[in-house]
């Protein structure tokens, strides 16, 4: 339990993605099975403790302490599993210290009336950072950082192999992944998934450069929207249906409407979007709308009627016991327009191809999308098999231009790592009347020495402080313009300017922009989609 | 005589009437005595000052010779008479030097304990229980949430990172008076022998706990090459100021993993907000459960609290049936904050 902690405390502090990933692997060397196993469970989030809940652990606090100190504590440290793990009274040293899978298989067992008491037990055999630890992981509130991909990447390199190979073995895992580790080790034969309705790595795109453009024609390459959703893959076999995340992610809890949808034996790979209710099948909305089912454990019936899921689909891997993956793109699209238009599958729909008799064609389509959910065009070779991740000279995609928009630096935050001494990260805003008003936040886009200079600036011109965030100098006759790019912008009541943008980066710094010129809101609202 | 007739809170400190002196005042006053050498309870400008050696050569080091007019050194133990009232000072256990005063006149004792702590620090001599009828104490960590660690788990915490990221440097934000040389002894104890790179500022007083027999073992400059030229100082150990290891005296280092070592690392959003990567949870203060074993062990009669949580302290006393009083004074700081 004490290195699953510590673990913990590294990974939460640590920024940087290399280092996180050395701390896993490190992890992983150094700690046996089953417990390295639960570790992982535990940072991809897929164990569940339904017989634990924060309001019990409030009452085993009060049975061992003073109320009036703990509400002190809690009120000094704000955190309910922080204030218990830290001013626990515990008999301490009166027990062994259990190792992680202890607490967890027992815990995963444990009726709710027992619960309490075996919490209780282990607060008192733990130290702090693993009361925390403990605490965190049973109430389901482990946000450390890292993502489940990141656990996969750690998982690959822990075994020098490819994060394709564990993405695509994932699903057919249970915890605490014993047969995985034997591999990873080279002990033992890579596990078999004999699940149904398994994972296939996706083929992803390479961006594409002003080389490649030379190579592209009708005869030999295939053109189609890139739709701005979510890219995933919907698979049913047997009586499996799932829906999997471009990462391989069992994202299908939160799409029941799609999983209803799966009743054919096939894998498409497609683009997961929210169409309008009111309009003709399937007209796209936002991302914004489809952020409304994003990362959520269940839905509700009245969202599920307002923003309905669908797929556009891109490709068919499997269909009916055949893998179609080896097949040259061109005959696989052949299988995917007859499936499509044979079957008539509810909530999915062919993403059309893009009709071209020369380059010039495709720059002018995609200066001028049909759709405002369209970012882009996939460009694809007609003869490329589907291979997972990102091979060479197969598939492009050439986005759209970003958005742009001139705005006035507000507030700056220093950054972490390299850049902890550097104020790198800045919050701006538009005009709306006379005011200032922040809406987004971009902490890239720059070089090397454009953030000395943008330090420089924020050092000079700082007009206050509000902790770690300083705000610097701003308004009609002072202030820093900076030319904002981002890909989208969708309404947002979080925001006070009502509007949020998608991967605002700092495109260029405009030292020679008076700030009174820089945009009103009025302009960035013209921008969101009707 | 009544325990105030003898000391009492004033706007500049701890007042002691018959003997027309101040304990650590925040102002400039006719005689003082200095529990310890850091700023908050050290202030330049006094007419004569009481302390120990140790106290007064730190405090000659920070503000030159001519801090005060009178310097009246007393080692531990060694009482003297102030204007019929007896003064001596015990070991705090605070930092070098570190005291408490112990204040007597017809049979009634009060031990004001300055800032101070229970376990065992290297570089200074322990706390000694002293009886007595008032016992004053800190309350910077006077909450149950405050159990520091013990140190030396903290300290291989720090070499493991070391080993783990050798291509990282190390820079651990420590206080200049105390902490730095604390840790730098916890790491020789773990048997780190090689050199510990100095900022600029910790230089004069690490000299000093060198000349008081602390041997700190090889230091060098955390400086840069003559010609501008970064140094690697991949895999070193770094001290420097708190305020000193985000800010661009840490851009020397190429790729700096920032450490802070203090009690309040405990607090996780503290340490978020500092944006340290590895925090130490050492103190120079007593923290809950020392608190409260030594207010149990002096049993005093009356006990009056300082700054800090005095809340949480006061909740204690009363479900402890211990007599207390917060005196809500002004001008002393956080540790390290």
């Amino acid at each position: 339990m004490q290195a699953f902690a510590a673990l913990l405390d590294r990974l939460v502090l640590t920024p940087q993605r290399n280092g996180k990933l050395q701390l896993i692997v490190d992890y992983f060397a150094a700690t046996p099975d089953p417990d390295r196993g639960y570790a992982v469970a535990a940072i991809t989030r897929d164990l569940d403790f339904p017989s634990v809940k924060p309001a019990m652990l409030r009452s085993l606090m009060e049975k061992r302490m003073d109320p009036e100190l703990f509400a002190l504590s809690y009120n000094y440290v704000g955190d309910l599993a922080e204030t218990i793990s830290l001013a626990w009274p515990g008999e301490r040293r009166a027990n062994r210290i259990p190792p992680l899978s202890e607490v967890v298989e027992r815990l995963k067992e444990a009726k709710r009336a027992e619960a309490p008491q075996l919490v209780a037990s282990y607060l008192d055999a733990l130290e702090p950072p693993s009361r925390w630890a403990l605490l965190k992981l049973v109430t389901g509130g482990l946000r450390i950082g890292v993502s489940s991909r990141l656990a996969k990447s750690a998982l690959a390199r822990f075994g020098d192999k490819d994060v394709t190979e564990i993405e695509e073995l994932w699903h057919g895992l249970e915890p605490p992944y014993e047969q995985l580790f034997s591999w990873l080790e080279g002990r033992a034969d890579k596990p078999i998934n004999q699940m149904a309705a398994p994972f296939r790595p996706a083929m992803l795109a390479h961006p594409l450069g002003d080389k490649d453009l030379e190579d592209i024609a009708p005869e030999t390459h295939a053109a189609e929207w890139k739709w701005d959703g979510v890219r995933v893959q919907a698979v049913a076999e047997g009586d499996a249906r799932r829906l999997y995340s471009r990462t391989g992610d069992d994202i299908g809890a939160a799409f029941p409407d799609i999983i209803d949808a799966l009743d054919f034996r096939a894998a498409i790979d497609g683009e997961l979007m929210i169409f309008d209710p009111e309009a003709e099948r399937y007209h796209p909305l936002s991302f914004g709308d489809l952020q409304q089912r994003l990362n959520r454990k269940t839905v509700s019936k009245k969202r599920l009627a307002s923003h309905p899921a669908f797929i556009r689909a891109y490709d068919l891997l499997h269909v009916d016991g055949d893998d179609l993956r080896a097949l040259p793109f061109e005959d696989r699209r052949q299988k995917l327009e007859k499936f499509i238009s044979s079957r008539q599958p509810d909530r999915f729909d062919l993403s059309p191809l893009v009709r071209f008799a020369n380059v010039d064609d495709l720059a002018q389509a995609r200066a001028a999308p049909p759709h405002h959910a369209v970012e882009g065009l996939m460009i694809k070779r007609l003869a490329a098999p589907y291979v997972p991740g990102r091979p060479k000279g197969e598939w492009w995609k050439w986005k759209r231009d970003p958005f742009l928009i001139d705005c006035v630096m507000m507030y700056a935050q220093r950054g972490h790592g390299r850049r902890s001494s550097f104020y790198s990260d800045f919050t701006f805003g538009v005009w709306r009347g006379d005011d200032i008003v922040p809406v987004g936040k971009a902490y890239f886009g720059f070089t090397d020495d454009e953030l000395k200079q943008l330090d420089r600036f924020v050092r000079n011109n700082t007009t206050d402080r509000f902790g770690p965030v300083r705000q610097v100098a701003f308004g009609a006759d002072e202030g820093l313009v900076l030319e904002i790019a981002f890909e989208g912008l969708n309404r947002s009541s979080r925001h006070k300017s009502g509007v949020a943008m998608r991967f605002p980066r700092i495109n260029r710094i405009r030292w020679d922009k008076p700030a009174a010129e820089a945009d009103r809101l009025e302009s960035l609202e013209a921008m969101l989609p009707s | 005589m009544r325990y105030d007739d003898l000391l009492r809170p004033t706007p500049k400190g701890v007042y002691c009437p018959p003997g027309d002196f101040y304990i650590d005042p925040v102002g400039a006053v006719s005689r003082a005595v200095i529990t310890h050498g850091h700023a908050d309870h050290a202030r330049a400008g006094h007419g004569a000052v009481i302390a120990t050696p140790e106290t007064i050569a730190i405090m000659e080091a920070r503000y030159g010779d001519d801090f005060t007019t009178t310097k009246t050194p007393r080692a531990y133990g060694e009482p003297i008479d102030v204007n019929g009232v007896n003064v001596s000072l015990a070991p705090a256990g605070h930092v070098l030097g570190s005291a408490q005063a112990v204040i007597e006149k017809n049979g009634v004792r009060i031990v004001c304990s300055g800032d101070y702590k229970r376990r065992r620090d290297p570089t200074c001599a322990p706390f000694e229980v002293v009886p007595c009828d008032v016992f004053i104490t800190e309350a910077t960590f006077a909450l149950p949430i405050f159990n520091h660690p013990d140190t030396g788990e903290e300290i291989r915490k720090l070499l493991a990172s070391v080993e783990q990221f050798p291509e990282r440097t190390h820079v651990i934000g420590a206080y200049a008076l105390g902490k730095a040389q604390r840790i730098i002894m916890h790491l020789r104890e773990e048997g780190y022998d090689a050199p510990i790179f100095l900022h600029g500022a910790m230089q004069k007083l690490c000299d000093l706990y060198m000349k008081f027999g602390v041997d700190l073992g090889p230091l060098e400059p955390a400086t840069i090459e003559n010609n501008g030229a970064k140094r690697d100082f991949g895999g070193k150990i770094v001290i420097a100021p708190p305020a000193a290891i985000q800010d661009r005296w840490a851009r020397r280092f190429a790729d700096p993993l920032p450490v802070f070592a203090s009690g309040w690392m405990r607090i996780r959003q503290r340490v978020r907000q500092r944006g340290v990567e590895l925090p130490l949870i050492v103190s120079d203060h007593a923290d809950w459960d020392e608190l409260t074993q030594t207010i149990k062990e002096i049993a005093p009669k009356e006990l009056w609290i300082t700054h800090g949580r005095d809340d949480a302290l006061m909740r204690w006393a009363e479900l402890n049936g211990v007599m207390a009083r917060p005196l809500h004074l002004v001008g002393y700081e956080d540790e390290n904050e």
